[in-house]
């Protein structure tokens, strides 16, 4: 039985939907509305509001932290100075990737990692020997991600701290809101100018409720997993179990991603102080990859004339969709699409997925499998390099 | 800065000792290192009281390789065995007690006298059963074990049938090998006897230096490793003239005479590895060493966590050495004695010429072990005594005696209180004990020794106390000694190697992990 998160007396009573999923034991809505439509608009237009409660936080503590972090990481955490963030994948020892997620420096001998997958075991075995203490902080956090063009307002509105205006990508600070201690970090999962905000449980009503009362001036909505899930793909983000799948969990090796298999090559240092996987990558880059991640850009004409066969406009679905789908050249497959959705903003149909990296050229034409009342047909596609969409680092 | 030596040996027990005199006799530029003041290690012979040679640790060397002694020239090297006309003594207070003699035909005559001629009987087809299973474990022991990839059990048919010759058994007794080796050691001996007492005394070779009870599964495969030296039912009662220590002070000679240093008080504070591969070790005192490959004959855990650093291991074989069972369990009550003690149910000082087992039932030593098993020391110990002085007086002064009991069990990890404040306790407990069968006995004594498994890891760097170096369970044995995986002497990090009890085959005075080390050095040194 999913458990409710902190926010969950309001995230409740807001649901006119009642579409709700299980989100790493946690209930989470999909949408609050009976359609995404306005949360997505929301994110990429004013504000959105998503409870990312259930992320798994851990924090590394102690004289060894920097050692310990940058044992897991596959990115020099060296070089993360207090008060910064890094996005990194961490591997295992083959230099499969087993997770990834964000990186805090909150002080020299502490930093807070985000995780999709339970980790603690792992970061303990990794920090083994070390003057360190692995501590999962999953239950002491609650944690809300403000998105979206109007983020940056409603969060300075909310705290009236306006030191947070210049707060930069990738960057963290310690603030009040509605009286509760908290930190933001500017970082999302969106593609967007975006914040996240972390806080004590006990402060999750009082934070919520002040940011939708001062938001309400800047159209901010509550938004659910639904279109998270259709602007991460527009910003070429990947997702863990279907994008890649953690090495983990999968079934079979061939199953497994190294990060260059999945376009995190420019996360992996190899010439940092030893870290898991690293002499396993190092072969592997020589080597060169299995599959080179890309976009592809699917191409309307063609999805009309497939469906006018049929005397049908191009059916596409409204939400983001996870079923993977094979991507051909001339007769062969080349590599499959992984995560696909109709950009409402883009007004375009985009994918992204990974391709053997011989036929990986940007530009150049694919096709992909699609199924036109029960046939399956191809459509013209055209590789493109992720993202679709950035704001994020914008001003 | 040091010149660089092809090879490092870490520890100048008698594994260390054994790969230094074989690499040094192939040519190989050797150093060893001890900590202690004193060779042998486990093994070692110690004057701890004035006039006294005692050995602290281990005292029967039946487990030895002949191989060695003969590769090696050991004789010459002033190697000597001895042994008496007893191979094991079990007292009895309430009438004779129970002799097992190196002659066969004695201890037949005696059983069938003592308990009966079916009895007796059956004691001679077992040893001879014994015999044919352990020749099958004597062909493992100077093999390097096979690695199966993927961790495949099919792999593994293939090498018992021709490296260990498994065929040779017969069919019967190739499947009777198959049975016995996972059984409990109660069981395999209810299977060929009746009488509790005979079975308390044999039971003993299936649980010494392990945590593990008598009606444990496994222990009937320690049983048989203990018969490797041709043991009569307990194990071979074969000793050291001048100590067990002088077994080690041969290899140190004939390693010397090859070629190789050795130097003790300097214990090695680190490994160092760069890029993957050993390149030496540091001192405690900080001098480095350069070497192109380190052998170590410290334990696993020792060697890969606190020489190594467990940050040099990859996570998954990190938690294998993690996971390694040690669980020491064994005590040693050394006894300097004014003269000999008698025991109940003695008849001539002969009898005590070898082993001197307390333990009257198998269920005697369950309960032993029951009490350990809740991290207590045994109320009731089974005691396994050696009075080495009866067949080499030099070690001791004129009609004075030394008397060892190894003691089972004293658990490593206790329930309650330490091990600092239990010492004496337990040696008190042990002295009442053997008392009771030696009613002279306290009064005998001039000095005493207690060495608790928390003193033989502080003092012998055993981890957890443990004497073999990691427990011999099933599990624990061939390709999974360590662990699993890393069963061919060569360590996670390249060109180092583990030479000492915690390879295959394992624990005990055998020499064969040093041996085998030493050839795959000498391999990777090509
Ligand atoms: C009380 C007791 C009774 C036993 N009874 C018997 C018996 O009767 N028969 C039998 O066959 N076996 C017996 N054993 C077991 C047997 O003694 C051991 O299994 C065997 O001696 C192990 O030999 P080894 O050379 O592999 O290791 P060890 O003898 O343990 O030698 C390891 C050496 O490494 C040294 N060392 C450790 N760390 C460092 C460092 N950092 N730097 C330098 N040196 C280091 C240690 O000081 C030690 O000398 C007994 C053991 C004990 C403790």
């Amino acid at each position: 039985m999913p458990i409710p998160t902190p926010f969950y007396p309001r995230t409740s009573t807001l649901s006119e939907s009642h579409e709700w999923s299980e989100w790493a034991g946690y209930l989470a809505a999909i949408t609050y509305e009976p359609t995404h439509d306005r949360e997505y608009w929301a994110v990429r237009n004013s504000a959105g509001l998503l409870d990312v409660t259930p992320l798994f936080k851990y924090e590394v503590r102690g004289p060894d932290a920097e050692r310990a972090v940058n044992r897991i990481m596959t990115r020099d955490v060296s070089r993360c100075r207090v008060g910064q963030v890094m996005y990194s994948p961490w591997c295992d020892e083959d230099g499969f990737v087993i997770d990834d997620g964000t990186v805090a420096r909150l002080a020299p001998d502490r930093f807070r990692i985000t995780a999709a997958d339970p980790n603690l075991r792992w970061f303990q075995d990794c920090s083994f020997g070390l003057d360190v203490e692995v501590v999962d902080v999953s239950r002491d956090l609650a944690a809300l991600a403000l998105q979206g063009p109007k983020s940056r307002e409603v969060l300075l509105a909310a705290t009236e701290d306006p030191t947070l205006a210049k707060l930069r990508y990738f960057r963290l600070a310690e603030t009040q809101l509605a009286g509760a201690p908290i930190t933001v970090s500017r970082t999302g999962y969106t593609g967007d100018l975006g914040y996240e905000l972390w806080m004590a449980p006990e402060h999750a009503l009082a934070v919520w409720d002040r940011l939708l009362e001062v938001g309400r001036d800047y159209g901010l909505l509550p938004i659910g997993l639904a279109a998270l899930d259709m602007v991460r793909i527009e910003a070429g983000l990947l997702l863990i179990e279907v994008d890649y799948i953690s090495s983990h969990k999968a079934l079979i090796p061939a199953q497994k991603s190294t990060p260059f298999d999945i376009g995190l090559g420019w996360t992996v240092n190899l010439e940092k102080e030893a870290f898991v996987g690293q002499r396993a990558l190092v072969r592997a880059k020589a080597k060169g990859p299995t599959w080179s991640f890309v976009g592809l850009e699917i191409d309307w004409i063609s999805l009309e004339e497939l469906f006018g066969k049929v005397d049908l406009p191009p059916q596409v679905t409204g939400r983001a969709s996870r079923s993977p789908i094979p991507v051909y050249r001339g007769d062969r497959q080349i590599g499959q699409v992984t995560s696909s959705v109709f950009s409402p903003i883009l007004k375009k149909y985009v994918a992204i997925g990974t391709v053997e990296p011989k036929e990986a050229q940007p530009g150049s034409p694919v096709e992909i499998e699609i199924t036109v009342e029960y046939h399956r047909e191809r459509a013209r596609a055209t590789l493109v390099r992720p993202p679709f969409f950035n704001r994020a680092r914008s001003e | 800065m040091n010149e660089r030596y092809d090879a490092v040996i870490i520890g100048g027990g008698h594994n260390g000792l054994v790969a230094a005199a074989l690499l040094a006799k192939a040519g190989k530029r050797v150093l060893v290192l001890e900590k202690r003041q004193t060779l042998g290690g486990s093994a070692a012979t110690e004057e701890i009281f004035p006039g006294f040679k005692v050995n602290t640790g281990a005292e029967d060397a039946g487990l030895f390789r002949p191989e060695l002694v003969e590769a090696l020239a050991l004789e010459r090297h002033g190697l000597r065995f001895v042994e008496g006309p007893a191979v094991a003594f079990a007292p009895r207070l309430d009438g004779p007690g129970l002799t097992l003699w190196r002659d066969p035909t004695r201890t037949q005559a005696e059983l069938a006298e003592r308990i009966s001629p079916k009895e007796a009987a059956s004691y001679h087809r077992f040893t001879q059963l014994v015999a044919r299973m352990t020749q099958v474990l004597d062909r493992a022991m100077l093999q390097t074990p096979p690695n199966p990839k993927e961790f495949d059990p099919r792999e593994l048919l293939p090498w018992a049938m021709t490296g260990l010759k498994l065929r040779q058994l017969g069919k019967r007794d190739m499947m009777e090998f198959l049975r016995i080796l996972p059984m409990s050691v109660r069981e395999f001996l209810d299977e060929w006897f009746q009488d509790p007492f005979l079975k308390g005394l044999l039971a003993t070779a299936g649980v010494a230096g392990t945590m593990q009870g008598p009606y444990a599964a496994g222990t009937a495969y320690l049983f048989l490793y203990h018969h490797l030296g041709g043991g009569q039912g307990v194990r071979a009662g074969r000793f050291v003239q001048g100590g067990v220590g002088q077994l080690s002070v041969a290899l140190a000679s004939a390693a010397t005479l090859h070629g190789a240093t050795i130097r003790l008080g300097a214990g090695v504070a680190r490994i160092r590895t760069s890029y993957g591969q050993v390149t030496g070790v540091v001192l405690e005192d900080g001098e480095e060493i350069p070497a192109r490959a380190v052998l170590s004959s410290a334990d696993p855990r020792r060697t890969l966590f606190d020489l190594l650093g467990p940050q040099e291991l990859e996570p998954r074989v990190m938690r294998r050495v993690r996971n390694i069972r040690f669980r020491g369990s064994t005590a040693k009550v050394n006894l300097a004695l004014r003269g000999l003690p008698r025991f109940h149910g003695q008849e001539s000082p002969e009898q005590l010429t070898g082993h001197i087992v307390i333990s009257p039932s198998m269920e005697y030593l369950e309960r032993a072990y029951d009490d350990a098993k809740y991290g207590r020391p045994s109320q009731e110990p089974a005691l396994d005594v050696v009075i080495p002085t009866l067949l080499d007086p030099t070690l001791a002064p004129e009609g004075a005696h030394i008397l060892s009991a190894t003691v089972q069990y004293a658990p490593y990890a206790l329930a309650e209180g330490s091990w600092d404040e239990g010492r004496e306790e337990l040696g008190d407990r042990v002295v009442a004990l053997l008392a009771r069968y030696a009613p002279e006995l306290p009064d005998l004594v001039l000095h005493r020794q207690v060495l608790t498994p928390l003193d033989l890891e502080r003092e012998y760097g055993l981890t957890e106390g443990s004497i073999y170096h990691g427990q011999m369970d099933l599990d624990q044995q061939l390709f999974m000694r360590p662990i699993p995986g890393y069963g061919q002497y060569a360590m996670p990090v390249g060109n180092l190697f583990l030479c000492g009890a915690g390879a295959h085959p394992g624990g005990g005075i055998t020499g064969a992990p040093g041996f085998n080390a030493a050839r795959e050095v000498l391999q990777a040194l090509r």
